[in-house]
């Protein structure tokens, strides 16, 4: 692993001016972001994933597709330690970024969620302003300048394509932005900490495909500075814009492979019947 | 048969039925609201004064207040004639306040003109005959008209006399008792100290003290001599009034609260009269035994103790429900605490009283009177009833109507909100203190609602925890320190049972129990009316949706 960053000299990490540091540098392009191995999960006696094995790598984007309850939002939520809100949840294996075990209990699962950030499947914007929205993960962090903030927030609407739309109108209610519009605001909540690695749970599926077709573009554009995992129930977007992907299936990871060659030529049988639609 | 099953089906009767349920409840409620209303606000309206004669000769001048079947059962006559209830006053020149009279005993009824009506301050109304005006051994005017026309000055100026007697009486007199019961605190404070460490030359504090007395003691001599001089001075206008028995009766016009002839009077005046007696029924003191004059301070305690609850009940009920909400585990225990509160909101209210008395006014009170006020033992300062106490009484009362809507309130703030919160790194605190309890905030005020509506209510646990007929003092005023908690205060709750069942003189008392009862409903709504606007403010700003 090297110090060696995908950002320009003049795009510093934000993390990095806001006084946001982290014990271990980020993985660069081309290494492996995230590690599992044998991981299994129970909600109280029911096993939702069996044995994935698997490694994300830095820079580019995972799809993660498959039937509905195969699994992928829960390992999703897996790499960001969101489970822990759920009562009766049981992991077992390693989850490993940046090398480190984000389930050791001497992990801080606070810096964990501030490397990785996520997006939800049905967008979330908090009851505050816009503003208030993007900078809400650097006042949590304890940044109090107003200069910070505000170039913190014109940046991550800029690179969520929010900015034109709402630069106006800073101070109203994030609630008053239409549904494609509060997705792209809370993706640019979430990278505004300036995370590592962004999870995204059906981040469209709520959407038209008007509002899809930017989202799709904007992950474009984001994968040149973040990992990003995306969960999709939706082929098409999978194959456009990512560059592996996984199928799930009843809670086992059946196939991991560049998305070329999945989509074209798939190994498995299951894969190929799903991804033909004979089945899910 | 067939039509019937349809009918049943398509669930029309059900639909008769819950309007029928709805229908009965609200004309209950509005049966309730108006009766209250009807009495409470008629109360201050003057009606016209008749004088009827009666066969045997008497003559009664009064006011018809009431008319009424007379029950004779088992006799033909069985409601078939009516009775008449006046209202007669003059108390102290030996007539009855309230008399009934059969209609078949009346001879003849009028409306006489120069019959007037006295509200004065001491053996309720006087009605009568207006005979003459004097000033010490000058008259100053005679008959009735004469003087009908020079009294409303008259009046007037006993409305500022009696200001300036209040104002010398209440508070310069009052504030210099105040400062010489210090005083002699300190004194005792003093004496217990040197009995505790023998040796200590106190000589020069005390001989201090004593000096501020004497001048404090010559301040309320002179003080004592302007009020009798001031008196004296007001009581010298008499004006002498001539019951319809007879009997004249000289009273100070310094006595008179409001002097009117009511069946000379327009609907306008009628309306003024009925404006300025509710005025000082809402801002005035209470006067005969709380059956006359107003009842501002029971207003003020009602008020005051409802905020003290609040301020007490919603930080605990709060708290509680965000450990038990947030951070304790879902188990056995949480889920006994949760029926413990429950059961708690349904505890008969006299027994927190009883609780109240035995922990806050013994205990604790006493403990702070032995630690903090040991001068002034054996008379207690916290150690009996009082408005801090009662407060805390209700507060424990309402705590648990709190805590169960705050709990709703916190566990109906939607996951996804939470998630968005600790996704970007936000710790569970954080997350509690900046989206949970905003976003809760509408509910938790509508347990304050709750909480407040029950508690003004209440009156059982406040009867032994600190209410009385009637305080002194009120809990706040312009002495330092200001705010005395310790202090005992009326209630609207215990006013209404008081006039209404320990009043002396029932019939006189129970119009002012309704309106009493008007207006603690009054504050009651108007409490709550301010919590609902300020909980629709949160409620649009905390929506979670521009949909819902």
């Amino acid at each position: 692993m090297t110090d060696a960053t995908v950002r320009t000299p003049d795009e510093k990490p934000l993390s990095a001016t806001a006084g946001v540091t982290f014990a271990t540098p980020p993985a660069a392009a081309g290494e492996t972001a995230i590690v599992i191995r044998n991981g299994n999960l129970w909600y109280g006696d029911n096993q939702a994933l069996h044995d994935i094995t698997m490694d994300i790598p830095a820079g580019q984007a995972t799809a993660f597709i498959g039937p509905s309850g195969c699994g992928k939002s829960t390992l999703l939520r897996c790499l960001n330690r969101m489970n822990d809100l759920i009562d009766n949840v049981r992991i077992t294996g390693d989850f490993l970024v940046n090398g480190k075990d984000i389930n050791a209990r001497t992990t801080d699962v606070i810096e964990v969620r501030r490397r990785i950030g996520m997006v939800f499947q049905k967008s979330n914007p908090l009851p505050k302003s816009i503003f208030e929205n993007v900078v809400y993960g650097l006042r949590i962090a304890g940044v109090r300048d107003k200069a910070t903030l505000e170039s913190a927030c014109e940046r991550s609407l800029r690179h969520a394509a929010l900015w034109d739309e709402v630069k106006d109108r800073l101070d109203s209610s994030g609630l008053s932005l239409s549904g494609g519009q509060q997705q792209r605001l809370c993706i640019a909540r979430a990278i505004a900490i300036e995370p590592e690695i962004v999870l995204m749970d059906e981040p469209c599926s709520a959407l038209d495909p008007i509002a899809t077709l930017k989202i799709e573009e904007l992950i474009y554009e984001l994968k040149s500075q973040y990992t990003i995992v995306i969960v999709t129930h939706n082929l098409q977007q999978a194959a456009r814009v990512s560059d592996k992907t996984a199928f799930f299936w009843l809670g086992r990871l059946v196939e991991h492979s560049n998305t070329s060659d999945l989509f074209t030529n798939p190994k498995e049988k299951h894969t190929e019947d799903y991804i033909t639609g004979r089945f899910g | 048969m067939s039509a019937l099953r349809e009918l049943l089906r398509r669930g029309d009767p059900a639909i008769w039925l819950a309007g029928t349920g709805l229908g009965i409840s609200i004309l209950m409620i509005g049966g309730m609201i108006g009766l209250i209303l009807w009495n409470g606000l008629g109360f201050f309206w003057p009606g016209h004064l008749e004088e009827i004669t009666l066969k045997d000769g008497t003559v009664l001048l009064g006011e018809v207040v009431a008319r009424e079947a007379i029950p004779a059962p088992g006799t033909p006559e069985h409601l078939k004639k009516r009775r008449l209830q006046m209202k007669l006053g003059n108390r102290d020149v030996g007539s009855a306040d309230f008399r009934w009279v059969n209609e078949d005993d009346v001879a003849s009824r009028q409306i006489p003109q120069d019959a007037v009506y006295v509200e004065r301050r001491e053996y309720g109304p006087f009605i009568g005959r207006p005979v003459k005006l004097a000033e010490g051994d000058k008259e100053l005017a005679a008959g009735a008209a004469a003087v009908l026309a020079q009294l409303p000055a008259l009046v007037d100026k006993a409305v500022s006399d009696r200001d300036a007697i209040r104002t010398l009486e209440r508070d310069q007199i009052g504030a210099i008792n105040y400062r010489i019961e210090q005083l002699r605190l300190d004194q005792r404070s003093l004496d217990l100290k040197a009995a505790q460490t023998p040796g200590v030359d106190q000589s020069a504090a005390k001989a201090e003290i004593d000096q501020q007395l004497t001048g404090l003691q010559t301040e309320y001599g002179e003080l004592d001599q302007r009020l009798k001089k001031t008196r004296e001075e007001a009581e010298r206008v008499r004006v002498t009034l001539k019951a319809s028995g007879g009997e004249e009766k000289e009273m100070p016009v310094l006595d008179v609260y409001r002097l009117f002839a009511p069946n000379q009077l327009s609907v306008t005046g009628r309306a003024g009269i009925y404006a300025s007696r509710l005025w000082e029924f809402l801002s005035g003191d209470p006067r005969e035994s709380n059956t006359e004059g107003g009842i501002f301070p029971a207003i003020f305690g009602t008020v005051m103790m409802v905020m003290l609850m609040s301020v007490i009940a919603v930080p605990f009920g709060v708290l509680a429900a965000l450990y038990l909400r947030e951070y304790a585990h879902q188990g056995v225990l949480v889920r006994l605490v949760r029926i413990a509160v429950n059961n708690l909101a349904g505890v008969p209210s006299i027994v927190f009283g009883v609780f109240g008395l035995g922990f806050f006014v013994y205990l604790v009170g006493g403990t702070i009177d032995q630690m903090f006020f040991p001068e002034s033992l054996p008379t207690p300062t916290f150690g009996t009833g009082g408005i801090l106490w009662a407060s805390l009484t209700l507060g424990m009362l309402t705590v648990p109507v709190v805590i169960v809507a705050s709990e709703e309130a916190l566990s109906a703030v939607p996951r996804s909100m939470r998630e968005a919160s600790l996704a970007t790194g936000a710790t569970k605190f954080q997350t509690i203190c900046r989206v949970v309890l905003p976003a809760a905030a509408p509910g938790i005020l509508t347990g304050l609602i709750l909480a407040m509506a029950r508690g003004a209510g209440e009156v059982a646990p406040l009867m032994i925890t600190g209410v009385v007929k009637l305080a002194p003092d009120m809990p706040l005023d312009s002495l330092f320190p200001y705010l005395h908690l310790e202090r005992k205060f009326m209630h609207l709750g215990f006013h209404i049972y008081d006039v209404g069942f320990q009043s002396p003189n029932v019939e006189a008392a129970k119009p002012m129990v309704y309106a009493t009862a008007v207006l603690l409903l009054l504050i009651v709504i108007l409490l709550n009316l301010t919590a609902i606007i300020v909980r629709n403010r949160l409620r649009k700003k905390y929506r979670t949706s521009a949909f819902s």
